[in-house]
Formats: structure tokens, C-alpha cells, sequence
């Protein structure tokens, strides 16, 4: 009846009680909180079934920092297992615990957190900048976020209920396979990643619809602003390399449940075939994640240094050569593989190669803000943060890129320095700034900057405590996922620099969340009443903050790129006229939807084969309801547009 | 017809368009997921372990059947968009028929040559080849399924509506799918049965 469910999957000693407890702790006083003030309705028709992009964002901003939260205990329970286990001291974490944090840690930052705040960013930003009020489909785009949480709940109620893959956050095969992981934890990590990934997959599909058909009159591909740009590369991205994924991790799934043998180390199977395709999704997964954060930096770059993005036509023509370029690079992951000297060549190569246009990038940036009045805006700092720390990282990608060097540092710290520096120093410094960019815009009032600034220096220091004794630590010889080392390898110290960096990076998450809380209380002194509260170039700006449900009463014209500079320097305001809009309704159907697969993959996770099939015929069902339902959009007149208008001036 | 009327009538079919290369995208995300699983299976066809391969269990006279079958019903499912755009109910509903008989009658022999393959000791536990057949073959197949289904309610729909704007909007991309599916069929009878026969 429960498939391999019993009660010992509910016991897993102290540490993991304390991260239980904590979960339930804090549903159920979200739950308290709800009943007290009698919000549960105003949650369920504002926010859950709400259609409207700007929503969604929120709300995916929100998962994502939440998972954050969780993601950064997992690394500092790593950072202290580490700096502590030496010698005859054995820390405070089991071998297979601590597999289990670092394989739950890279799976949640990626998929859940940096994928989160990418999806966030680009449904608050995208329309606005494209003077659309909407996105192509708001139902698959309501359906894209709620598979994504049904993801995120499925790997957290695996510290509830079982375990997690310890098999790393690609879980390589053969251990990834039942003979060496027998239990679900691997399972899990299957069927998260394939609910979020489906998500993932019709969110691309969704903007890059939008981008392609929904701009404003006017704006033409080369006035698009850049960070839409970046997202139309990462849609593409997104669509080329997510089926890849959904693919592999079937394969996986049936290898595991099925006994088939794919990659399995008898039976004919090819682990290597495993590694080949896990990357032809990941190399590009990584640049799915880093332009878009190329976009946030283009657009407070100009903004900050009031002037015109340098080299707009060759930051187009670097986007789409990374974008392209990203899908060629995919075996320098594994060039001890043995795949021969000639295809490692072709690979460095061109995995070099990709550092040209990135290069490119980083001149355009400095040349923007070459002669510009700079404004040291916390935004800004986020910016040069991000500079030296991925160009410290740049070079050091360089450096492996050479496949007999790579053979020396292949599976060391090094590497994991490498890939953080990207990620932490370009993608989540990318989407900080973006977030006290556009927060004014969403909310109607600025973050507090003095705070943000603290919180930015703790990140940045921390961040270079943490990671620069990776490298050196990475070169003495250190391989990565180590629980235990020896004394006499004189590592010690630089592991405790690490940990040390580690707590000051979190003293920037406590700064952060300071400054979150601080900014609500004090919200009337940073009120935006104006719009515009940073001299902003692109049309988001040209909109109140926070913009209608609308977003736009009118539909500008555009005619040049930095459509709202040009536009607020004109003199003469015409009288606007105003036509009825038409907006898609709410909807519950994507959190049905959601539900149900978050459910199928809780039983098939658990070997629950009728709850599965329940789970599947539900989700048809609520395909068939939902599209054979009538009419999805309601109306908002012209004159009730005039008057919501007029009460605003 | 009033202007508003006229406007958002342009708006409808320009969402319409869009709805429709929406779903010309997604076509294309299925096609990476299946090169994928070609590419698996290019990989793992002489994976065979000991068991057999692609020569010793095919049966191209059987395959060619299932395939001159799937072609019919892209046929009459081309036609049954003609009778849509004369707004021809019955004829659809014909046409549709056909194409769904002709579906189920693919979806029937695929199953048959799975349960002989199976009965025979081959299944996909028998090795890495046969697990990258069954998979790339039943991919195809729980494809043609989700097409048979969304065809049976469209013809509901269409008998009870008629052929309003969203019916004619999701049959063009039902006839979409079921073409798209067609050309995925013609590579795996190309590479997985003629190229597996000829293998020696």
C-alpha cells in the first residue's frame, strides 16, 4: 500500500531532527500568522492563483531565498566540518551526512535558488521593459512557477521523510544506480529536478514567445534593451539544453525503477554516455544562469554611469556567440575521461574561445563607465564586486581550460573555487544588484542603502575568505567532498580561513535581512513616488512604482533604443487615450497541476504505484478542464482606466 | 462591427499566432528530446551483452505495416484540417476518426511487437541495446497516446461546439503534433529498424 514507506524513514538523529524541526516550526507559524490576521483568502486570490507576472516574480523571489537560507546552512555545516575534521578529530557530521549536505547544497543553489531568482527577475523585468502587460502565456507561466516549488518542496520533504541523493548534484553513475545507492534518496534528486526542469523548460518557452512577439511598437531587436536580450539567449539556451535533462534524468529513473541499463556498470551500459549527456545540459545550464546576470549588469552599469551602454551592437553579437559557443565546450568537464588528444584540443579550444566575447563584455562595461558620472549606488557595488571576482575566476577557468593543467586539478578544490567564484562572484552578485535595482519598481520604495552596502563589503570579503584558500588548498592537492583529512597535510589552517569567510559571508546574509526588514519599517521616508527613482533609460521606469496590474495605460511608441530617456526628455505630453484591456483571470489550475506532480513524484520517489497513477490521471484531467473551459480574460474599461489614471496625478 | 469589436477580434487572432508558434517551439524542444534519445541509442545499439540484436528480433514486414499506417492517418488528418478550414463538422469529425482508428491500430502492433520481444526473454532488462529500443521506440509511442487522447476530446468538443476559434486553434496544433510525430517515426524506422536490420 505505501511501496517502501515505513517509520524509519522519519529517523535520522539530531542534527537532521533540528533541520525537521525547523521546517515545521516555520510552516506552522506561517500558518498561525495566516489564521491570526485571516489572510489565508487574500493569499489564495492575490498571490497563489494569480496570473500576473509581477506576482509570480515575487513569489518566486521569495522560494528562492528561502532556499538560499537553507543552501548557505548546508555550506556552512561543510565550512565547519571541514576547518574541524583533521587528524584524530572527526568533526560532527557522518561521511554519508555530509554527502548528503554537499549533494543537496549544489542541487538547491542551482535549480532552486539562482534558477528562482533568474525566473523572478525575468517575469518582473521582462514585460516591463518590452512595454507588454503581459507575458505570452500566463497560464503556463503560473504552471512553470508552481512546478518549480513543487520541486523545491520534494527535496525538502526529503529531510522529513527519507533521505537525499549523496550521490553529488549531477549524480553520476554507477553510483548514482541501485547497486551502490539503493535507498530514495537518489530518487529524489531525480524527481525534483525533473518537476523543476519541465518548469524550467515551459518558462523558456514562454519568454522567448514573449520577447520574440509581444514588444511594444517600435522596438525593434537592436532598441531591446539588453537585459531582455540576455534572456532571449537563455530562452534559447533553456530550449536547446532542458529536454537534454528531462531525457537523462528519465533514463536515470528508468535505470533505477525498471532495471534497465543505460548506464548501469553490467548489463551493457555506458556511465560515460551518463557524463556526456548530464553536460550537454549542464555546460549550457551554467550560461543559462550567468547572462541573464549579464543583463542586470548592462543595465545598472548605464544607468549608475548615466550614460548610453558602450558597444551595444557587440554585446548582441557576444551574447549570442557565449550562447552559441556554450554548446561545444560541454566535454572540458571531463577531459580525464581518455577521450584522446585531439578531441580535448578541440574542446580547450574552444572553451578558451568563450572567454574571448565574455571578455568583450567586461571592456564594454568598463568603457560605459569610462568618462560617466558614477553613482556608488549599492547596485553599482554589486557590479564591481562581480569584475574581480570573475575575472579572477575568468582566468582561472582559462587555466583549466588547458587539459594538461585540468589533469592536475581535475576533482580538487580548485575547481570548486573556479565554478563559486562564476557563480557566487557573477551570478548571485548579478542577481543581488538586480534585486535592489528593480526592488523600488515592484514595491514602491528603495532598500535602505547604508545597510546594503554593509551587506555587499561582508559578501565580497567573505566571499574572497572563503574561496581564495580553495585555490591555494585546491593546487596543495586537496579533492573536493572530502569529510576527513590527514593533519599531517598541513591543511588545516586554510580550511579554518575558509570557515572564517564563510560566517562573514553570513554576516552579509544577516545584513541583508536586516536591511529587508529595516526598509519595510522605515518604507515611508524611501517612498518612490516619482517611478523613476534611479534616472533609469529603459520603460520600466516610464510606469508608476508599483506599476498598475495593467503595467502600461498606453502602450508607448518606441523610437530609439533607452526608449524612456528619450521618451521623459521630450517637452509636449499628449492627452492619453485609453482603449479597454483585456487581462487573463486567476487561476488555481497551475497549483493543481503542480500539486499533483509534486504528489506523482512523491509516490513514484516511494514506490507508491497507485497514488503515481492517481497523480497522472489528475493532471490530465486538469489539462482537459482547463482547455476546454471558456472564457480566461476579463475586462478593464476605458473609462475605469482614465479614472485609476487620473487619481494617480 | 463596432471599432473596439474589430480591435479585439485583431488582438484574438494575433493571440492565436502566438499560441501557435508557442507551440512550434515546444515542437522543437520534443525534437531535442528525442535527437537525445537517438543519440543514446546510436551509442548503446551494439551494447547488446550477450542478447540479441537489432538483426535477429526485427521484423520489417511487421514494421513496415505499423509505418505505412502512421503515414495514412497523417494523410487523413491533412485532411481533416482542409474540412476544418471549409468548416465542414461532419467531415472533420470523419476525417478525425480515421486518423484516431489508424492511431490506435500503430499503438496496437507497437504493443504486439513489445509483448513478443518480451515474451521471447528480450525485454528491456536484457541489455543496454534493448533498453535504448524500448525507450526511443515507447517515447514515440506514449506520444502517439497523448495525441489519441487530445484528439478524442477535440472531437468531443467538436461535436458538441462546432468549430469555434479555440477549437480550430488546438486542432492546427493537434495536426501539428500528430505530423511532427509522423517525421520522428520515419527516423526511427530509418535508423532503429532499417539501419538495425542491415547491421550484420
Amino acid at each position: 500500500m505505501l511501496g517502501k514507506l515505513d517509520w524509519s524513514a522519519f529517523n535520522h538523529g539530531l542534527i537532521v531532527l533540528g533541520g525537521q524541526l525547523t521546517m515545521v516550526l516555520a510552516l506552522v507559524v506561517v500558518a498561525g500568522v495566516l489564521t491570526y490576521t485571516r489572510r489565508w483568502k487574500w493569499l489564495w486570490k492575490e498571490w497563489l492563483t494569480s496570473l500576473d507576472p509581477k506576482k509570480i516574480g515575487v513569489m518566486y523571489i521569495i522560494v528562492a531565498l528561502l532556499m538560499l537560507l537553507r543552501g548557505a546552512v548546508d555550506a556552512g555545516m561543510m565550512r565547519a566540518q571541514q576547518a574541524l575534521s583533521a587528524g584524530s578529530s572527526h568533526g560532527f557530521l557522518s561521511s554519508d551526512h555530509f554527502q548528503q549536505i554537499f549533494s543537496a547544497h549544489g542541487t538547491i543553489m542551482i535549480f532552486f535558488v539562482a534558477m528562482g531568482l533568474m525566473f523572478g527577475l525575468i517575469n518582473l523585468v521582462v514585460p516591463l521593459q518590452i512595454g507588454a502587460r503581459d507575458v505570452a502565456f500566463p497560464f503556463l507561466n503560473a504552471t512553470s512557477f508552481w512546478l518549480f516549488t513543487a520541486g523545491m518542496l520534494l527535496v525538502n520533504t526529503s529531510l522529513l521523510i527519507g533521505e537525499f541523493s549523496a550521490a553529488g548534484w549531477l549524480a553520476y553513475p554507477p553510483l548514482s544506480e541501485l547497486a551502490y545507492s539503493p535507498g530514495v534518496g537518489v530518487d529524489y534528486w531525480i524527481w525534483a529536478l525533473q518537476i523543476a526542469g519541465v518548469g524550467s523548460l515551459l518558462g523558456g518557452i514562454n519568454f522567448l514567445v514573449t520577447i520574440l512577439r509581444m514588444r511594444a511598437p517600435g522596438m525593434t531587436m537592436m532598441r531591446l534593451p539588453m537585459f531582455c536580450w540576455s534572456v532571449l539567449c537563455t530562452t534559447v539556451l533553456i530550449i536547446f539544453a532542458f529536454p537534454i535533462l528531462t531525457a537523462t534524468l528519465a533514463m536515470l529513473a528508468l535505470d533505477r525503477t525498471l532495471g534497465m541499463h543505460f548506464f548501469t556498470a553490467g548489463g551493457g551500459g555506458n556511465a560515460m554516455l551518463y557524463v556526456n549527456l548530464i553536460w550537454a545540459w549542464g555546460h549550457p545550464e551554467v550560461y543559462i544562469l550567468v547572462l541573464p546576470a549579464f543583463g542586470v549588469y548592462s543595465e545598472v552599469v548605464a544607468t549608475f554611469s548615466r550614460k548610453r551602454l558602450f558597444g551595444y551592437a557587440s554585446m548582441v553579437a557576444a551574447l549570442i556567440a557565449i550562447a552559441f559557443l556554450s554548446f561545444i565546450v560541454w566535454l572540458h568537464h571531463f577531459f580525464t575521461m581518455g577521450a584522446g588528444a585531439d578531441v580535448n584540443a578541440f574542446f580547450g579550444i574552444m572553451t578558451m574561445i568563450i572567454a574571448v566575447p565574455t571578455g568583450v563584455k567586461i571592456f564594454n562595461w568598463l568603457f560605459t563607465m569610462y568618462h560617466g558620472r558614477i553613482k556608488f549606488a549599492t547596485p553599482m557595488l554589486w557590479f564591481l564586486g562581480f569584475v574581480v571576482t570573475f575575472s579572477i575566476g575568468g582566468l582561472a577557468g582559462v587555466m583549466m581550460a588547458v587539459p594538461a593543467i585540468d589533469f592536475q586539478v581535475h576533482n580538487s578544490l580548485f575547481l570548486v573555487a573556479h565554478f563559486h567564484t562564476m557563480i557566487v562572484g557573477g551570478v548571485v552578485f548579478g542577481y543581488f544588484a538586480g534585486l535592489t535595482y528593480w526592488f523600488p519598481k515592484i514595491f514602491g520604495f528603495r532598500l535602505n542603502e547604508r545597510l546594503g552596502r554593509y551587506a555587499y563589503w561582508c559578501w565580497f570579503v567573505g566571499f574572497l575568505l572563503a574561496f581564495i584558500p580553495l585555490y591555494i588548498l585546491g593546487l596543495m592537492g586537496a579533492t573536493r567532498r572530502l569529510d576527513h583529512y590527514d593533519a599531517s597535510l598541513g591543511w588545516q589552517g586554510l580550511f579554518v580561513v575558509a570557515a572564517v569567510g564563510a560566517a562573514v559571508i553570513f554576516m552579509g546574509v544577516g545584513f541583508q535581512i536586516l536591511q529587508l526588514a529595516y526598509s519595510i519599517w522605515k518604507r515611508d521616508e524611501n517612498r518612490d513616488t516619482t517611478g523613476d527613482p534611479w534616472n533609469g533609460r529603459t520603460l520600466e521606469w516610464s510606469t508608476t512604482s508599483p506599476p498598475p496590474v495593467y503595467n502600461f495605460a498606453v502602450i508607448p511608441e518606441i523610437t530609439g533604443r533607452d526608449a524612456w530617456w528619450t521618451l521623459k526628455r521630450k517637452k509636449k505630453v499628449e492627452k492619453p487615450e485609453y482603449e479597454d484591456i483585456y487581462l487573463p483571470k486567476n487561476s488555481s489550475g497551475g497549483l493543481i497541476i503542480a500539486a499533483l506532480a509534486f504528489v506523482g513524484g512523491f509516490a513514484v520517489v516511494w514506490h507508491i504505484w497507485w497514488l503515481a497513477v492517481l497523480g497522472l490521471l489528475g493532471i490530465i484531467l486538469a489539462l482537459i478542464i482547463r482547455t476546454t473551459s471558456g472564457e480566461h480574460e476579463y475586462r478593464i474599461t476605458a473609462a475605469k482606466i482614465a479614472k485609476l489614471e487620473g487619481e494617480k496625478t | 462591427m463596432s471599432e473596439a469589436a474589430l480591435e479585439r477580434q485583431i488582438e484574438r487572432q494575433e493571440a492565436d499566432a502566438k499560441s501557435i508558434f508557442g507551440f512550434w517551439v515546444y515542437l522543437m524542444t520534443d525534437c531535442v528530446l528525442f535527437a537525445t534519445l537517438f543519440a543514446t541509442f546510436a551509442v548503446l545499439r551494439d551494447s547488446t551483452f550477450g542478447g540479441p540484436g537489432g538483426n535477429d528480433i526485427f521484423s520489417l514486414p511487421f514494421v513496415l505495416v505499423e509505418t505505412l499506417a502512421l503515414l495514412t492517418s497523417s494523410f487523413t488528418c491533412g485532411l481533416a484540417m482542409l474540412a476544418v478550414r471549409r468548416r465542414d463538422r461532419q467531415q472533420v469529425l470523419i476525417l478525425l476518426g480515421i486518423t484516431f482508428l489508424l492511431g490506435l491500430f500503430f499503438l496496437t502492433m507497437e504493443v504486439t511487437e513489445f509483448h513478443h520481444l518480451v515474451q521471447e526473454g528480450n525485454s528491456w532488462r536484457r541489455s543496454g541495446f534493448l533498453s535504448s529500443f524500448f525507450t526511443l521506440v515507447s517515447t514515440h509511442g506514449l506520444h502517439i497516446t497523448v495525441g489519441l487522447l487530445w484528439m478524442a476530446v477535440l472531437m468531443v468538443r467538436t461535436a458538441k461546439q462546432g468549430l469555434g476559434r479555440t477549437t480550430q486553434r488546438q486542432l492546427t496544433m493537434l495536426s501539428l503534433f500528430w505530423h511532427f510525430l509522423d517525421i520522428i517515426w520515419i527516423f526511427i524506422f530509418t535508423i532503429v529498424y532499417l539501419m538495425g536490420r542491415a547491421a550484420v
